[in-house]
């Protein structure tokens, strides 16, 4: 591929636990090119989030991003001034959080919110912020926009909600737009809606897709490539068909066996033995060897290495030792 | 001359800035609701305080009359100009009385005194009437001092946190660990006597509780979604405070406002108990009536008419309190709606 949008490498976001450092973003290599979407997939607290807020350097404190390299289009966003930053955020990379309902001001008109957005970035009159946001407001398909801009928050429904953050994170044409489980607080008819929106944005657009999620349907509805988190690593990550279709680390497996969806009526779902380890209680070695069906000495040894499984794909499992 | 100027200059800036609420009110229909609403809630009680509103303002409207040589020119205001130019007496005499209390000479103004006179032969229900407008300028010079300086600091100690929020916390602690009455004392002693002064050492003593509240309300709104947003999408830390913090934090002042306000006319009584109070304030009318309560037959009118006209105007105030509370407040708004 050549040079994507946005290209991490080696990321390490430690928290403070006790007197230690603990990475709860552990050497994490991602690359989303112009108008992809890539999903990043995990149970909840396998650093999925923190690895969003990371690349936009939103680490809340005490956490603190240790290691790593983060280009946006060939630009380090490491070390970048707080003024170059905040152009970066929301000119460049926009998010979407999950919450819609929470994520607007409650005392502002969503009108003034979006407004607000336009003229962060861009030096415009009042006049003008006001007709783009009618804009994007008709763009993001919500019904008599002009009225809406006049309301506020508690006024609009779920999905309006969603659909206005969502106006607000493309007011300034961000190139990247980092969405966390931008569909997990809507109902499933809502969610649809919402999928086929941003589905029509990386086609109009060319908007680039980091899709944060634990919900495979979404990731199948809406992701060119797939990357699998857990404890705070990508442990596998490839093209959706690969992912979803052949599974390659035990993990991504386990995670697609418990979909209540592919299994038949009357059978127990299948699950993945145990819980997500709380970070800095990891297992020795492979951080999913006390849960991996698969495990071996090797596992419990040593923590496996990212190996490229071809056609872009890779994995961390010492059961792909030796393996195509 | 200076402070009839200051009195009507204060007095334009309070009826201007009345206008202006009015008028936003008037404007959005929210607001409308909502003013409607605490009126509803309390209407007794909003009429009261709109009348010691009234009155505070005529008083504060003053200026001075040509005087014949020879005699002190004093400004007087729209309440002592409802009464005679010379409505004083010599001394004591009961409400309505044709004959002073003491030695009993016929009166200058007999029958006309309707609460009687106290001890240096003015009418009380003048001088009561006058001390609405000190009790206001208490309650709203103090306010106007003391949540600004309480929501900088409660703010940005909540927003910022770490050395910030150290520094303020210490403030906060030092000033709270002090008896405020003597903090109080202490204050107006350095300062000086004299009705800002006076407000200046109420707001040094009384900003820290809302800081407090500004402080922990602040806190929690950092780590709401909308903030988190706004920060992702590029705005300031300056413009996130002013945006999306403060507004959020609006209920809150105007019922602190509300709350604090009879707090503080209350404890103005107290310093002008003390002997440090404002000339005029109701305070030291009760102060100058105390010793009288000893003496046989009891004079208790011109104390009578100052405990009354404060007990009205906090009661009140805190009736209009109240409902602005369950009206802003939405845990409670929605019990009552």
């Amino acid at each position: 591929m050549t040079a994507p949008l946005l290209a991490v490498e080696g990321l390490v976001t430690t928290f403070p636990i006790g007197r230690a450092r603990v990475p709860v973003v552990d050497r994490v290599d991602l690359a989303v090119g112009a108008g992809e979407v890539v999903a990043l997939v995990g149970e909840s607290g396998c650093g999925k989030s923190m690895t969003a807020l990371s690349i936009t350097q939103l680490v809340p404190k005490p956490g603190r991003i240790d290691a790593g390299r983060m280009r946006l289009a060939g630009r380090e966003l490491r070390g970048l001034p707080v003024r170059a930053l905040r152009a970066v955020r929301g000119g460049e990379i926009a998010m979407i959080f999950q919450e819609p309902a929470t994520s607007l001001n409650p005392v502002q008109t969503v009108g003034a919110q979006v407004a607000e957005a336009i003229r962060l970035h861009e030096r415009v009159g009042a006049s003008a912020a006001r007709a783009r946001a009618l804009d994007l407001f008709e763009s993001v398909g919500i019904p008599d926009p002009a009225a809406r801009l006049a309301a506020y928050p508690h006024e609009l429904s779920g999905g309006l909600k969603q659909r206005a953050m969502i106006a607000i994170a493309l007011a300034a044409r961000p190139k990247l737009l980092l969405a966390d489980e931008p569909t997990t607080g809507l109902d499933v008819t809502i969610q649809a809606q919402i999928l086929e929106l941003l589905r029509s944005l990386v086609q109009d657009a060319g908007t680039a897709i980091l899709l944060i999620t634990h919900d495979l349907g979404v990731v199948n509805e809406l992701a060119d490539r797939v990357a699998v988190m857990y404890a705070g690593q990508i442990v596998e990550e490839g093209a959706r068909a690969a992912v979803l279709g052949a599974p390659r680390h035990p993990y991504t497996n386990g995670l697609l066996r418990a979909m209540p969806s592919r299994a038949r009526p009357g059978e127990r779902l299948a699950e993945i033995p145990g819980a997500v380890p709380a970070p800095g209680r990891w297992a020795a070695g492979c951080r999913f060897s006390d849960r991996c069906p698969l495990v071996f000495d090797a596992c419990r040894e040593r923590d496996p290495a990212r190996r490229a499984l071809g056609g872009g794909a890779f994995a961390r499992c010492h059961a792909l030792e030796g393996a195509p | 001359m200076a402070p009839a100027v200051a009195g009507n200059a204060i007095a334009a800036a309070v009826a201007a800035a009345g206008a202006v609420v009015a008028w936003r009110v008037r404007r959005s229909a929210y607001r409308r609701e909502r003013a409607a609403a605490i009126v509803r809630r309390a209407p007794l009680a909003t009429a009261v305080v709109a009348l010691y509103a009234a009155v505070a303002l005529l008083g504060s409207i003053a200026w001075t009359d040509p005087v014949a040589p020879g005699t002190v020119a004093r400004p007087r205001s729209l309440i002592d100009r409802c009464f005679p130019a010379d409505f004083g007496e010599r001394s004591y005499s009961a409400p309505l009385a044709a004959a002073e209390f003491y030695g009993g000479a016929p009166l200058a103004h007999p029958g006309s005194h309707l609460l009687g006179t106290d001890i240096l032969g003015r009418d009380v229900l003048q001088l009561a009437l006058g001390g609405a407008r000190v009790a206001l300028l208490i309650g709203g010079v103090t306010s106007a001092l003391a949540i600004p300086l309480a929501l900088l600091f409660g703010v940005t100690a909540g927003y910022y946190g770490r050395r910030v929020d150290d520094l303020v916390f210490f403030v906060l602690s030092t000033l709270a660990s002090m008896p405020s009455l003597l903090l109080l004392v202490a204050l107006v002693m350095v300062l000086g006597r004299g009705t800002f002064q006076v407000c200046i050492a109420l707001a040094v003593t009384s900003w820290v509780d809302f800081c407090r509240l500004a402080r922990g309300e602040t806190l929690k709104l950092r780590e709401l979604d909308y903030v988190q947003a706004a920060r992702a999408l590029g705005v300031s830390d300056f413009r996130i405070l002013w945006r999306h913090v403060l507004p959020n934090l609006s209920h809150l002042v105007v019922i602190t406002l509300v709350l604090t306000f009879s707090r503080l006319v209350l404890s103005e009584a107290i310093l002008s108990w003390l002997g440090v109070g404002i000339d005029g304030s109701w305070g030291q009318m009760i102060d100058q009536a105390r010793d009288e309560l000893a003496r046989d037959p009891i004079i208790g009118w011109n104390l009578g008419a100052a405990s009354v006209a404060l007990f009205g105007l906090i009661l009140a105030v805190n009736r209009v309190g109240d409902a602005v509370r369950d009206v802003l407040d939405p845990r409670t708004a929605r019990e009552h709606a």
